[in-house]
């Protein structure tokens, strides 16, 4: 409890500070007339960002997955809390306390590795370093940044070497995440997967299913240059929906940041679906559990479809975001009153 | 050459008169046995033993000449290393609650305990070897013995023989629980025996009547001791033994007298020529207190006391290697009949209370407990016991929980080994060395939760469930009645088994009930299914990303129309509605 209090105000100074960024940031893109002439109403305001790090906060504390972590006294809430601290580190600057948060978090499960871009693309935005390939001060700041959190790394892990007099841990600990051995039953994809798996492609499989977690990164990483935060709540987000044994309070963490796209809310799609479903799923995971282990009266394949409906939901809310948010950095450039060459009103599409 | 001349001619003196002489010949003997005790419910039980003793050194592979013992099983011994060996094949339980205390009690399915040579470099490989071949010798399964089912207790199984020190990292231990017991395992047994099935006691044992008992055990036995009582040289000795419990009269459908030709079919009519000793006792000793009065027929030669488990036993002793049992006729048919007073209603037979008992609790396919129930009944001397469970890796037990309670409080064992299991790689080992106060009952209890397997690693009929080998518990119980040492050449093969340390407590091993759980079960029909929808909804996350990562928004061009705007427009000019 004390780990998820700890989360939350990380999170909120995070995001307090994140919110001083943004309007200097937009302050800037207005004076160098960036922006187009109509788009007064999506400029965000102190006003109604005023309340943004308390409803972070709040969301995070009081989110029923978070609580039911908590009750469940899961580990999940110690790697929260140093993801927010991570995040908070981030934000604020400090580039060697980032990568000693990012190597602890790494090092508790592998997956956080992915947060190294955005977190390194942040970083170069807050230093004024241009991301050109052919940079010399860009190479060097990552060079940097990339020394540091490998060398707290290494610590780490030499640390947990001389406590274990033995490298046993590696594959007990990494091979476990890597190889998925147990197959217990969890709101994730991997289970039944590999419980259904026909032996011969085992191995396949589980190598199609790691590197689905890590190859977003590139790309998104090239996307979003420009926007690391939201770059990194949406790395957040695909690590908790395909790591190999996720847990609600994995989606606790990324749920906190949803108040601070709020302004999103009028170019979300399915928001009202995507809801129910999320809702709706998360009651009736506990039922189709108990029909199948207690009752008897259900089996497997019930709990498995809660589990793709679920995740499907998931997946569906990120890249609902996502696509709100590009559509409104198209608006904030080319105006909200779009007209076609004869003068109609346009709609917009993604070619 | 005169020292090489004078060598061949000892030889050839020496082995001239060693074909005449049968010195050569006894130095392998055999000695066979067959016991029969009445059952306290009526039953009765037989246990054959055959013993070959060997005079030979047999792991020098100094050996190339096998007569009594068999060849299969001395190579086999040679070849890997083996200083003990037992198997037992065991269909059915002992239920002592009804049966009373078992000679011999072997867990159900096939048991394997190996102790290995110390000159032995790589145990697992030579266990997976051994295991390999006995399977083949014994037509069992016991090449699914694997390192899922193997465990290496530290206290419980200590050798039964000659042994130079005892470095557990020797002895190998499995149990299969769903090894089934038949024809076929019987008649390899019956191959190795040096009369086969052809004369002596072995006649008996036919396959039809055999596993045609609630209760059915055999077991082989090897194991080095001392050739005399100075113990200056090894012998090597097989038992052979084959325990059966007939249960006509209990399941109805016979009276209480029996008969070899009832049970068996047969009747004994020769020894084996080759057995230096061949008896059939009969347990006479009264077993309660009523007046129930036994009349053996023939009546036997000579009658033999011992106290065996700690009671005083009488038996009718009948020696077919004595020329006066086949005087008067030509074959041997011991029969038991029961006289009853005349007013004596049938009483049921009082119940002893078992020793030993073992079940799992819970509800639901996720957790579970097991709980062992230990009674220790002697009126006023407590003595310890070492209980060894072996548990699957796919019950995950909760070591945590272990509760351990006598009389309502709180008995902490004064030893505890335990080895957590490795999921695929190796089952739990859990040995206490439990001290029973008197007269009491002992309650050990520890929860588990189940694992879901891969769908492979399920049997045919997943839903029979899976079996948790039985719990052993190895006692020395002090015996009421003080006992004399045995001397192993003179007294029954059934007395001197378990070598005793003194008179005062004897050595028992006894098993629980094999357990029956259920595990979660995948649905098995859905294989491709699974990884249809599964990769579907990665693939929505892929395709989602690809679309939003690779496009960027355009303004919509007005498009021409396709074909059906097209003939749309003309039923609108046609209908006079603007056109779309």
């Amino acid at each position: 409890m004390i780990t998820d209090v700890l989360t939350a105000v990380a999170l909120y100074l995070a995001i307090q500070d994140f919110n001083k960024v943004v309007f200097k940031k937009q302050k800037f893109l207005i004076e160098l007339d960036k922006y187009a002439p109509d788009v007064a109403e999506l400029i965000q305001t102190p006003m109604e960002m005023h309340y943004i790090p308390l409803k972070v906060a709040l969301f995070y504390l009081l989110n029923p997955y978070t609580v039911m972590s908590c009750v469940a006294k899961s580990t999940c809430a110690i790697n929260n809390t140093v993801i927010a601290f991570f995040i908070l580190a981030t934000i604020k600057g400090s580039a060697f306390l980032s990568a000693v948060f990012l190597a602890l978090a790494t090092y508790q499960s592998l997956y956080p590795l992915t947060l190294f871009a955005p977190a390194l693309l942040y970083l170069l935005q807050r230093q004024f370093i241009p991301i050109k390939l052919k940079s010399k001060s860009f190479w060097l700041y990552t060079m940097q940044y990339a020394a540091l959190y490998l060398c707290s790394l290494v610590v780490i892990i030499c640390l947990s070497f001389f406590l274990l007099n033995s490298w046993d841990f590696i594959p007990s600990v990494y091979g476990f995440i890597l190889s998925v051995p147990d197959l217990t039953p969890n709101i994730g994809l991997f289970w039944y997967f590999f419980a259904e798996m026909f032996e011969h492609f085992s191995l396949f499989f589980i190598c199609v299913f790691q590197i689905n977690v890590f190859f977003y990164t590139i790309p998104l990483a090239i996307k979003l240059k420009e926007h690391p935060v939201f770059f990194m709540f949406v790395q957040i987000a695909i690590i908790s929906i395909f790591k190999s044994y996720p847990t609600v309070g994995d989606i606790a963490l990324y749920m906190a940041f949803l108040p601070v796209w709020s302004h999103l809310y009028r170019f979300l799609r399915n928001i009202f679906i995507l809801s129910c479903v999320l809702v709706v799923c998360s009651l009736l995971f506990p039922v189709l559990w108990h029909l199948w282990i207690y009752a008897g009266s259900a089996n497997s394949n019930f709990y498995y479809a809660i589990t793709l409906t679920f995740n499907i939901g998931q997946i569906l809310l990120i890249s609902d975001y996502f696509y709100a948010f590009l559509r409104r950095e198209y608006y904030l450039t080319h105006g909200l009153h779009l007209t076609r060459q004869d003068g109609t009103e346009a709609m917009l599409v993604l070619k | 050459m005169a020292a090489a001349a004078a060598a061949l001619l000892l030889l050839l003196a020496a082995a001239g008169p060693g074909r005449a002489v049968p010195g050569r010949a006894r130095r392998d003997a055999l000695r066979e046995e067959l016991l029969l005790s009445p059952l306290p419910n009526g039953d009765v039980a037989a246990a054959f033993q055959f013993r070959t003793r060997w005079d030979a050194d047999l792991p020098r592979g100094a050996v190339s000449h096998y007569r009594l013992f068999p060849k299969a099983l001395g190579r086999l011994v040679a070849a890997l290393g083996v200083q003990e060996l037992h198997l037992a094949l065991t269909q059915g339980f002992w239920r002592t609650r009804t049966w009373g205390q078992p000679p011999l009690q072997a867990p159900a399915g096939a048991e394997l305990w190996v102790w290995f040579q110390p000159t032995v470099t790589d145990v697992d490989k030579a266990w997976k070897e051994l295991s390999n071949i006995l399977s083949g010798i014994f037509c069992a399964s016991l090449n699914f013995i694997d390192s899922t089912n193997t465990v290496t207790p530290t206290a419980s199984f200590k050798p039964l023989g000659l042994a130079n020190g005892t470095d557990h990292h020797l002895l190998r231990y499995a149990v299969l629980p769903r090894e089934v017991v038949c024809t076929e395992n019987l008649t390899p047994w019956k191959k190795l025996l040096p009369c086969g099935s052809k004369a002596g006691l072995a006649v008996l044992l036919k396959a039809e009547r055999l596993f045609h008992s609630s209760y059915h055990s055999q077991a082989v036995h090897i194991r080095p001791i001392c050739r005399d009582a100075s113990c200056l040289a090894v012998s090597w000795e097989l038992r052979q033994t084959l325990t059966v419990v007939f249960d006509t009269f209990s399941s109805g459908q016979g009276k209480k007298d029996w008969s070899l030709f009832k049970m068996f079919s047969r009747t004994l009519t020769d020894a084996c020529p080759l057995a230096s000793q061949s008896k059939v006792y009969v347990d006479i000793s009264p077993k309660n207190k009523e007046k129930e009065l036994l009349e053996v027929t023939p009546a036997p030669a000579s009658v033999y006391e011992a106290i065996v488990q700690g009671e005083k036993r009488t038996y009718a002793v009948y020696d077919l290697l004595s020329p006066s049992l086949f005087n008067t006729s030509r074959s041997l048919n011991v029969q038991l009949k029961w006289k009853r007073p005349k007013n004596h209603l049938a009483q049921p037979a009082t119940p002893v209370s078992s020793p030993l008992a073992r079940y799992v609790s819970g509800y639901g396919l996720q957790t579970g407990e097991i709980s062992t129930l230990i009674y220790n009944t002697h009126p006023y001397r407590a003595f310890p016991v070492i209980l060894l469970e072996t548990v699957p890796w796919y019950l995950r037990l909760y070591v945590h929980t272990l509760t351990i309670i006598t009389k309502g409080k709180e008995n902490k064992p004064s030893y505890i080994h335990y080895q957590p299991a490795q999921d695929r790689r190796r089952p739990h080992l859990l040995e206490m060395l439990i001290q029973l106060p008197a007269n009491s009952v002992t309650k050990i209890t520890i929860q588990f939760e189940r694992a879901l397997l891969k769908w492979t690693e399920y049997t045919p009929d997943p839903n029979h469930g899976f079996y948790v080998s039985s719990s052993v518990l190895s006692a020395l119980v002090p015996s009421v009645i003080a006992m004399k040492a045995v001397d192993v050449e003179q007294s029954p093969l059934f007395t001197s088994l378990f070598p005793s340390s003194d008179g005062s407590s004897y050595f028992v091993r006894l098993y629980t009930e094999p357990l029956l759980v259920n595990l979660p079960t995948p649905d098995f029909s859905m294989p491709y299914n699974v990884i249809c929808l599964t990769c579907t909804v990665v693939a929505v996350c892929y395709g989602s990303f690809y679309n939003l990562l690779t496009r960027t928004f355009h303004v919509e061009e007005p498009s021409r129309g396709g074909l059906a705007k097209r003939l749309a427009n003309i039923i609108r000019k046609f209908r006079g509605v603007p056109p779309l």
